[in-house]
């Protein structure tokens, strides 16, 4: 059976790809401001440069740090079942992250988003089947900033029961996050065994660790919590404009977070992921909707395959402010272009305007995209032997296929059945239904889920230790309390 | 023959070659052509015509990038024969630019950086991850008209509003006009922080800079 996929690069540009950036590596090397990862490898005979603060990775050392990077692992949801297995060509979503504002579901305009919305979006992610994953979507506006990472956290690991992606803004509050990770693991070690989370680590473009995403990398690799690279050239700006250019500066941008992460413990579950964009030579933007911008990820999840390694990508997103037609063409032909890579896991459902927006509503129509993308990569599965040779002669001649037990048994395998999001109906039926829009059909869908949400297994202790642990670093940086969680959950 | 000359002065920046331009800059001072029309009425006609081509729809950021690069390679070819000559260039004014503290995001500051000092603005470009107090210190030291601040990040834009308080601390906030820009800078953030004004983006910078002091 023949699973659908797509490949933009033929053999030997694939394997140019890799030996031009194992030659980056060596020279101009890359930068580091992070002293601990510059002496690891200084450790493992890299020429290091301590003042320019910039390392020469040999390719021996690059070669020996994708042996033990493991190819595949696995995520848990919170009952200990395996939620997303990066492995091979299997795919799965999560929602965009590190948003700033959302789609008021009244006024279709951007907003400020507060506790409520958070775990508004955290229930709803629950409710919808085709997204695997949680992602701390967006920094609340109700607390300090300097917790806004670890307090994404908190609040998710109160609702959720998929894993989730998520990430740190800083150095410190990484601790307080693998805190609350492991108070809900019960304990380091259960949680390196059955992980519930992944780190998204940044470099920054071009050839640049900074300080704190470096050290994110490494204590993550420490304590065995898996690392998603995300390497993110904007091609033409912070990266070299040509497409082929850019997937090259990704891959030596990550094949050095790989680098760094397994000379920091070998074996350590590391991802090869990333959030590329041209760059719009109009507007001074990143536009996720670009075409481009799908090829060069579609690229280098290529690139990460051939080298062995679990892949992301940072698909599905628009760049459109309100959910218009461009929010859907753009959302649509991206989610296809990732599903089709066989990346591992997709972000950006229900995200919007150059990765600055969440939105409930996209998010309901998202995972109808998704469910349909799911369904393409599926492919064409024979079901019976013959396939319809016995049926066409039973039949064939009366057209009855509505009412065979086969058509009953084998429709809902055949077809993805999407929500009354997507409209279907006679045009009479629409009107009959108010001539709803896309949104308003979403929205409607919205306030449909949320009832339907289940809580976690969380006890109350558990819940309690969450919540000491979050108001006291909370405290040092000047906030006394946290907002109250709606009562009884 | 000027004539010829300031056309294909206009044209080096049109085509964004900072070596053709740097070159007839030279040949002007060699020929003893008043270094302020060479200006005028070679290079900037230049430069105009890029960013009215920009605003079209015609040209786009690398364009506009180049043409900048060369105005900088000849200016700074005439300046010294500017000085030497004790003629200076109208300058609009004083800008201190950055990034600020914790944040190295840098092209839309350096964008407006070379708008500005196409303009004619002496621009004292600081960098990225600037510390509130240089860029204080900085503004001071040079008696800034302008301080220009860039941020990316929700977590790091707070520090613009640490500016504008250390400007007050120093007894100096009145003397300067603060701008400020960045993907999550809104009018209302603006307001909240007592900035004076903000640019969606580089080409709008100019026109923002020449209103805040009164041009």
């Amino acid at each position: 059976m023949l699973i659908p996929k797509l490949q933009l690069l033929d053999n030997d540009l694939v394997k140019q790809i890799i030996s031009e950036a194992i030659a980056i590596l060596e020279s101009p090397g890359i930068r580091i401001h992070n002293q601990e990862a510059l002496e690891l490898l200084a450790g493992a005979n890299c020429r290091v440069d301590f003042n320019a603060q910039v390392a020469h990775i040999p390719e021996t050392v690059i070669r020996q740090a994708l042996e033990t990077a493991p190819r595949e692992f696995t995520l848990f949801d919170l009952n200990g079942n395996p939620a997303v297995h990066y492995y091979g060509d299997k795919i799965h979503f999560d929602p965009g992250s590190g948003g700033l504002t959302i789609i008021d579901s009244q006024t279709e305009r951007p907003r400020l988003p507060k506790t409520a919305d958070y775990i508004k979006f955290t229930k709803l992610v629950e409710t919808l089947p085709q997204i695997d994953a949680q992602s701390t979507s967006f920094v609340c506006s109700d607390v300090v900033p300097e917790i806004g990472d670890l307090y994404r956290l908190y609040l998710a690991l109160n609702y959720m029961n998929k894993p989730i992606i998520t990430g740190a803004f800083r150095k410190d509050t990484w601790w307080t996050m693998k805190e609350m990770l492991s108070i809900v693991a019960g304990g380091d070690e259960a949680f390196a065994n059955k992980p519930t989370a992944i780190f998204d680590v940044c470099p920054s473009p071009p050839l640049l660790w900074s300080d704190f995403t470096c050290q994110n990398l490494i204590d993550c690799a420490h304590y065995l919590i898996p690392a998603q690279l995300i390497s993110m050239p904007l091609a033409g700006a912070t990266a070299p404009v040509t497409l082929a250019a850019a997937v090259i500066q990704h891959a030596a941008e990550s094949l050095s977070g790989v680098v760094i992460s397994q000379l920091a413990k070998a074996g350590a579950p590391i991802v090869w992921g990333g959030s590329p964009a041209i760059f719009d030579m109009r507007e001074g933007s990143t536009p996720m909707g670009a075409v481009e911008t799908w090829m060069i990820s579609c690229a280098y999840v290529q690139i990460g395959k051939a080298l062995g390694l679990p892949t992301h990508a940072y698909m599905g997103m628009s760049d459109a402010k309100i959910i218009d037609t461009q929010c859907g063409l753009e959302s649509m032909g991206s989610n296809l272009v990732a599903a089709l890579s066989g990346a591992n896991i997709i972000s950006g459902c229900g995200m919007m305007d150059l990765e600055s927006c969440l939105s409930y509503e996209k998010l309901v129509i998202d995972a109808e995209m998704i469910g349909m993308v799911k369904r393409f990569v599926k492919g064409i599965v024979v079901r019976d032997d013959p396939i319809a040779l016995d049926l066409m002669q039973k039949s064939g001649h009366k057209g009855d296929f509505l009412t065979l037990a086969h058509t009953r048994k084998w429709f809902k395998e055949e077809q993805y059945l999407p929500s009354e999001v997507i409209d279907r109906a006679s045009f009479d039926g629409w009107v009959a239904r108010g001539e709803k829009t896309t949104f308003q059909r979403a929205r409607d869908r919205v306030e449909k889920l949320l009832p339907t949400y289940k809580p976690n297994i969380l006890t109350d202790e558990q819940r309690k230790e969450l919540r000491e642990v979050t108001t006291q670093i909370a405290k040092k940086f000047g906030m006394e309390d946290l907002p109250v969680l709606p009562q009884g959950e | 023959m000027s004539n010829e000359l300031f056309q294909e002065m206009a044209q080096s920046i049109i085509d964004g070659d900072s070596d053709v331009s740097a070159e007839l800059a030279q040949q002007a001072v060699a020929q003893g052509i008043d270094p302020l029309e060479a200006i005028s009425q070679g290079f900037v006609v230049g430069v105009n015509h890029v960013g009215e081509a920009f605003a079209k729809g015609d040209a786009f950021l690398p364009e506009l990038v180049m043409a900048g690069e060369a105005m900088k390679a000849a200016v700074a070819v005439l300046e010294p024969e500017l000085a030497r000559r004790g003629t200076e260039r109208t300058m609009l004014g004083k800008v201190i630019l950055c990034t600020v503290e914790g944040d190295i995001h840098e092209i839309g500051k350096t964008l407006v950086g070379t708008m500005l000092s196409s303009a004619g603005f002496k621009v004292f470009d600081l960098g990225v991850d600037v510390p509130v107090m240089k860029v204080v210190e900085k503004a001071r030291e040079v008696n800034a008209d302008i301080v220009a601040m860039s941020a990316l990040l929700t977590t790091t834009m707070v520090h613009q509003k640490d500016v504008i308080e250390a400007l007050e601390d120093i007894g100096i906030r009145s003397k300067v006009k603060v701008m400020v820009g960045g993907a999550p800078v809104t009018k209302e953030w603006v307001k909240q922080i007592g900035a004076d004004g903000y640019s969606e983006d580089a080409i709008g910078a100019i026109k923002v800079a020449k209103q805040l002091l009164g041009q």
